[in-house]
């Protein structure tokens, strides 16, 4: 199966993307960037976490390249970075486009396998076919 | 001509991903064309333009397979073996690209359905990186991620969050 335009390069990094995405707190904490960036306090109250155990899934996202922290030395706000979801996403686009793309070709060949076995809906009957002349197997390829 | 069918994509268990179709046809057809090469060259293809001048294999277990897809003087490469075959009901085979960015070697498990005669297709992928061992590919992830994904597109295209990094 043919997947396109993903080399070496990223597959450490969709291997930490998809670990740090794995977990339903760090897609929360994901979702809830989107809206804008807050400080780790901010956005660990709707969580009803600790500060630290927030930072942890923080530093895991930040890892993954997911999450950036500001240089404000007060608040340090968090934000969401869009690159490795959109490459993950792509990479997962890719394969079910590849995937899909592959099997409507295989209808296609299916129909005409079909047919060619005498197997379609509508194949011809046999009613023309002399009698006394038993249906020669196919030999199969 | 069948109508056009939906391919679905499901986690199951914390390392696997599962894709199913459905096939209106009966499964010794769909078994021979997923393992005749001369059949697989007309159809696994990949989406674009690609011609698949390469496709070999030794189906029995342990045999090994070797698949080139080319498109304007681009080599693409995937080599495997086959774990077990039992027509025409299941293939269990290794893969790996020759530019290996699935971070090692994928379990792919092929299993054929038939009910009336039509085929249910499902492909099972695990993935050998260090994603799959970590568990990362859990039950719900793919929804979680496209939905986020999603919410995180429509906000850009609004113009609300900035593309760029810190």
């Amino acid at each position: 199966m043919e997947i396109s335009g993903y080399g070496q390069r990223a597959a450490g990094r969709l291997d930490a993307t998809f670990a740090a995405l794995a977990d339903p707190t760090r897609r929360a904490i994901l979702a809830r960037l989107v809206r804008g960036e807050v400080s780790v306090t901010e956005l660990a109250a709707p969580f009803e976490m600790s500060q630290p155990a927030i930072s942890k899934h923080l530093k895991v996202l930040e890892r993954a390249g997911l999450v950036a922290r500001g240089r404000d030395a007060q608040r340090r706000p968090v934000r969401a970075q869009v690159g490795p979801l959109t490459e993950a996403s792509a990479w997962l686009d890719g394969y079910r486009r590849t995937l899909e793309a592959n099997f409507a070709r295989l209808d296609t060949l299916l129909e005409s396998l079909k047919t060619a076995r005498g197997l379609a809906p509508r194949a011809p009957s046999q009613r023309g076919r002399p009698p006394g002349r038993p249906r020669r197997p196919r030999k199969d390829t | 001509m069948p109508s056009p069918r939906t391919l679905t994509v499901e986690t199951i268990g914390d390392r696997d991903l599962r894709f199913t179709r459905e096939f209106d046809a009966p499964r010794a057809l769909v078994f021979e064309a997923l393992t005749t090469p001369a059949l697989l060259q007309r159809w696994m293809l990949g989406p674009g333009g690609w011609t698949m001048p390469v496709c070999e294999m030794e189906l029995k277990p342990g045999g090994t397979f070797r698949y080139v897809w080319r498109k304007g003087g681009k080599d693409m490469g995937m080599s495997g073996t086959f774990r077990e075959i039992v027509p025409p009901e299941r293939i269990v085979h290794t893969e790996i690209f020759d530019e290996d960015w699935t971070g090692g070697e994928t379990l792919v498990t092929t299993t054929l359905h038939e009910e009336k005669g039509r085929t249910t297709l499902s492909l099972t992928v695990r993935y050998g990186s260090t994603a799959a061992r970590e568990g990362a590919l859990k039950t719900g992830m793919v929804d979680g991620m496209s939905d986020t994904y999603d919410r995180l597109a429509d906000m850009m295209a609004r113009g609300e969050i900035a593309r760029a990094g810190a």
